[in-house]
């Protein structure tokens, strides 16, 4: 696109505001006279998942979506969807990201170990190849502003530092896009994002290296010892029932419990725990 | 296209809301639909827009009784506008294919939102051939100021030649938003019933005649398809002409600024002289289109050489970077050196899920645990299929999991309880006469309905068990207990799905029982029609011993970061998105689960 046009992709979880974002920051080109296209994907993706929203402006759009390596600023809302998005970004563009992290459920998955699936946060590590990236704890600052809800207008404040919209037309569209009573907390919100000179992330940064300490402790499969002439069998099934694994069954009679999924134990102990006949005793693995 | 001079003029408008724009600068009198993404948002747009209640507006209980709702809307003298998605015209079809034979007095219009590269989608059939399967002109906008306009010309177009007409939108177009000019709304005209009962009786000796003019129409409008200002022939270079429609014409713009491009707005009928007309002036010709060869395949049997799905994928939704790609292969662009992108350093999967508080998690909770053969629906509560809830079996069409239990019963291959889950909203849809199937034929089956009181997936719109209408005035709430007993179900037990042990109960004792017994879980949406935000809970943790067992629950508020216990990782509750549902609580074998009382909800660190 020529010199008086450009592209944003705002991005997000669902639920964060990233819609809302991207409407502002369409609404303020609108007003600064330019053609605009925004697209977004709705659905599914309200439910926790991605959510991305492609703003496109100039002279004449003809695309609603950016094409791969032609965003001119990414807005991230979150960092695993920050990463995500790198691919959207032109060489020389802007990252304006929030160190937040929201940790789905697929993060939890590796029981067994207890690695957390989710990748590190790294500012100055993606500054080797992104060098333009603009961190901040967007919710911290938007508390300070009055609403941490008000994130995602934090940094629409640090993106009108790098997008030729004037400040009126932002506050025009921030008046026009956000509901009255959360109004006061958007604009303080943006102006303080349109403040932040530096990294704000450090704190942040520091907490989050806090909040995961532990886990990945690689450990070998349990072993389970069940006393059959004591256990009643499909009679009782509380072991089988609780498992948070799934690893245990009944033998061909149903008279007995039966390890099904050896290999998933994480030998959490709850079957011994439940067992009210004292019928199994988990033994963990001797690491070697 | 809107350029920079009229945008102070402009409105930034979503192609949904534009249709709704359209079709009340149309003057519609009546508008129908059923929810799907992504044609939802049209209706919703058209109630905002008329406060004064001049169209009728309904959420129908399916398609199918929208489009005939919108037919007699149109057949008693007002022009009527009916919206779904793709997969829901497969329901209205019905009625569709012989409302071609009728016609329609008043304008009607029906609005198919397919979703190529299924964003919220069990598949990406292409509606186009529909147009073309029933006989009616099919209009096709590329963006939203085009969704406006083609929805105001597709009203005169269906009352010059007397014929339903498809507005086929995409995901792209209705959910991507882009400056429209907009004038004022029209109050509907109420043209009046009047009786023509060889029109629209359609009895074997009136439908042969209705054929014949079916046909007869198809030529006047394929003779109005090669003027209509629809069609848009921009000449440019001539080494290079594309045939293009919808979305993939924006695309085409963007890739080949100087290229000859014929945009197609009415792509069925075809019109053969204006293609064959730019064809001749062109020294190669490339069709680019979104999912089949549609033009393709017709322009080839004008006896016209064009290459098209060659070079462009036939699965998946087209964009700037697979079309210009694709232009590249046919040698219509310069092979230019890619720039080096950023490559995405490996990152969490964030799969769609299941709400914290969602209603429907316990229920699969007790379905796996019992081992059943769950075929499923269609709803949010398809996502238990995935991890780690990882307890639905099948999930095809709206309504079918009744209907396939009952197969799967049949079948004598399943060994485990079969039962079918599926939502309050898809019951009313289609899973009503499955039921009853059920109960006439003799088939022993558990059917578990998720009430949540709305339709969840799109949105939270109102339906029957809602008890209100899309204008949120009060309407009788049908009773779905009452309903299947009525039908001849056995047993149909209301549960509370918060409640954990109820549950369990109530689907261990529907599968152990004979003929067709119904577990209907009771609790409203979190999310819609109000957010539900009880007292959040906290974790004790020195009481938690990471057992894990919560997390079966892939509840998004429950994360590990409270520390270890034993190696292995305690478990944190986020009290900001915690709805107090107490699920967690009643699962914990140590009680570590309590409400954070006193204490607003915060961050819960």
């Amino acid at each position: 696109m020529g010199a008086r046009s450009g592209s944003v992709l705002v991005v997000g979880v669902g639920g964060q505001g990233v819609v809302l974002s991207s409407a502002v920051a369409a609404d303020a080109a609108r007003r600064c006279g330019f053609d605009v296209k925004q697209s977004e994907v709705h659905g599914m993706s309200q439910r926790g998942g991605v959510v991305t929203s492609h703003l496109r402006y100039g002279d004449a759009v003809h695309s609603p979506l950016i094409a791969a390596g032609e965003a001119d600023a990414i807005v991230a809302l979150e960092w695993n969807e920050a990463l995500r998005a790198l691919p959207a970004l032109r060489p020389g563009g802007t990252l304006i990201v929030s160190v937040e992290r929201i940790l789905p459920p697929s993060a939890f998955l590796d029981r067994l170990h207890g690695a957390l699936r989710y990748p590190p946060i790294a500012v100055d590590l993606l500054r080797g190849t992104v060098p333009d990236v603009r961190a901040c704890d967007a919710t911290a600052v938007a508390a300070r502003a009055g609403d941490r809800r008000a994130m995602n207008t934090v940094l629409l404040g640090v993106l009108s530092r790098v997008m030729p919209f004037s400040e009126t037309a932002w506050d025009d569209a921030i008046v026009a896009n956000v509901p009255p009573k959360a109004l006061g907390a958007n604009r303080a919100a943006f102006a303080a994002g349109r403040a932040l000179q530096a990294d704000d992330a450090r704190r942040a940064l520091a907490r989050l290296a806090r909040s995961d300490e532990g886990g990945d402790a690689r450990r070998a499969a349990a072993s389970l010892e069940i006393v059959d002439a004591w256990c009643k069998g499909e009679m009782c099934g509380i072991c089988v029932r609780s498992c948070p694994e799934y690893c245990l069954g009944f033998d061909a009679e149903a008279t007995a419990v039966r390890v099904t999924r050896a290999d998933a134990c994480t030998a959490c102990g709850l079957c011994e725990l439940l067992c009210p006949d004292f019928a199994i005793v988990v033994h963990p693995a001797v690491p070697a | 296209m809107s350029s920079t001079g009229e945008s102070s003029s402009s409105v930034l408008l979503s192609g949904n809301e534009a249709i709704a724009q359209g079709a009340r600068e149309a003057g519609v009198g009546v508008a129908t639909g059923y929810p799907g993404t992504p044609s939802t948002e049209i209706l919703e747009a058209l109630v905002r827009s008329d406060p004064d209640r001049d169209v009728y507006v309904e959420w129908s209980s399916n398609e199918k009784v929208a489009i005939d709702v919108a037919l007699g809307a149109a057949i008693g003298g007002t022009r009527a506008l009916v919206t779904m998605k793709h997969v829901g015209l497969n329901v209205a079809s019905d009625t569709f294919m012989t409302a071609a034979y009728t016609g329609v007095r008043a304008g009607l219009v029906v609005v198919s939102a397919d979703d190529p590269g299924m964003h919220s989608s069990q598949n990406e059939q292409d509606n186009r051939f529909v147009a073309r399967f029933a006989g009616v002109p099919l209009l096709e906008p590329s963006d939203s100021a085009e969704a406006r306009d083609l929805t105001v010309a597709a009203f005169e177009i269906a009352e010059r030649f007397d014929t339903p007409v498809l507005l086929r939108t995409t995901t792209r177009i209705a959910h991507a938003r882009a400056l429209v000019s907009v004038r004022p709304a029209r109050r509907p005209d109420r043209g009046g019933f009047r009786r023509d009962r060889p029109k629209y009786v359609m009895l074997p000796g009136f439908a042969r005649q209705r054929r014949i003019v079916l046909l007869d129409r198809l030529a006047a409008l394929a003779e109005y398809a090669e003027t209509s200002p629809l069609q848009r022939v921009e000449l440019g270079d001539l080494s290079v002409g594309v045939i293009t429609s919808s979305i993939a014409y924006q695309y085409v713009r963007e890739a080949l600024p100087e290229a000859s491009v014929l945009k197609l707005g009415l792509t069925h009928p075809l019109p053969a002289r204006l293609i064959r007309d730019f064809c001749s002036r062109v020294e190669r010709v490339l069709v680019v289109e979104e999912l089949d060869p549609y033009l393709e395949d017709q322009i080839r049997a004008l006896g016209i050489a064009v290459e098209g799905k060659r070079f462009f994928a036939r699965a998946g939704e087209l964009g700037p970077d697979s079309v210009r790609a694709g232009l590249r292969l046919a040698g219509a662009v310069a092979e230019t050196a890619a720039p080096a992108a950023q490559q995405s350093p490996p990152t969490t999967p964030r799969p769609p899920l299941l709400c914290p508080g969602c209603p429907h998690v316990v229920p699969f909770l007790a379905l796996r645990q019992l081992g059943a053969v769950v075929t499923g629906d269609i709803g949010c509560y398809t996502l238990a299929a995935s991890a780690p809830l990882e307890a639905m079996d099948s999930c095809v069409a709206m309504g079918s999991s009744i209907g396939m239990a009952i197969g799967v019963r049949r079948s004598g291959g399943a060994s485990a309880p079969v039962v079918a889950a599926i939502g309050d909203s898809t019951f009313m849809h289609a899973g009503i006469p499955a039921l009853v199937d059920a109960v006439t034929n003799g088939t022993d089956l558990t059917v578990l309905i998720l009430d949540n009181g709305t339709t969840a997936m799109t949105g939270g719109q109102a339906q029957p068990g809602t008890g209100s209408t899309i204008r949120g005035d009060p309407s009788t709430r049908i009773d779905l207990a009452a309903l299947c007993l009525a039908l001849g179900a056995r047993s149909a037990e209301v549960v509370d799905p918060y409640d954990v042990a109820a549950t369990h109960r109530a689907l261990e004792k529907a599968v152990a029982s004979s003929g067709v017994s119904v577990v209907i879980t009771d609790r409203p949406c979190v999310e819609a029609p109000v957010k539900v935000r009880d007292t959040p809970f906290a974790v004790v943790a020195e009481r938690c011993i990471a057992c894990q067992l919560c997390m079966n629950l892939g509840c998004p508020s429950i994360v590990w970061d409270g520390g270890l216990y034993e190696g292995r990782r305690r478990v944190r509750i986020d009290a900001s998105t915690c709805t107090g549902c107490a699920v967690c609580a009643q699962l914990c074998p140590t009680e570590a689960m309590v409400p954070l009382t006193g204490t607003a909800a915060g961050d819960g660190r």
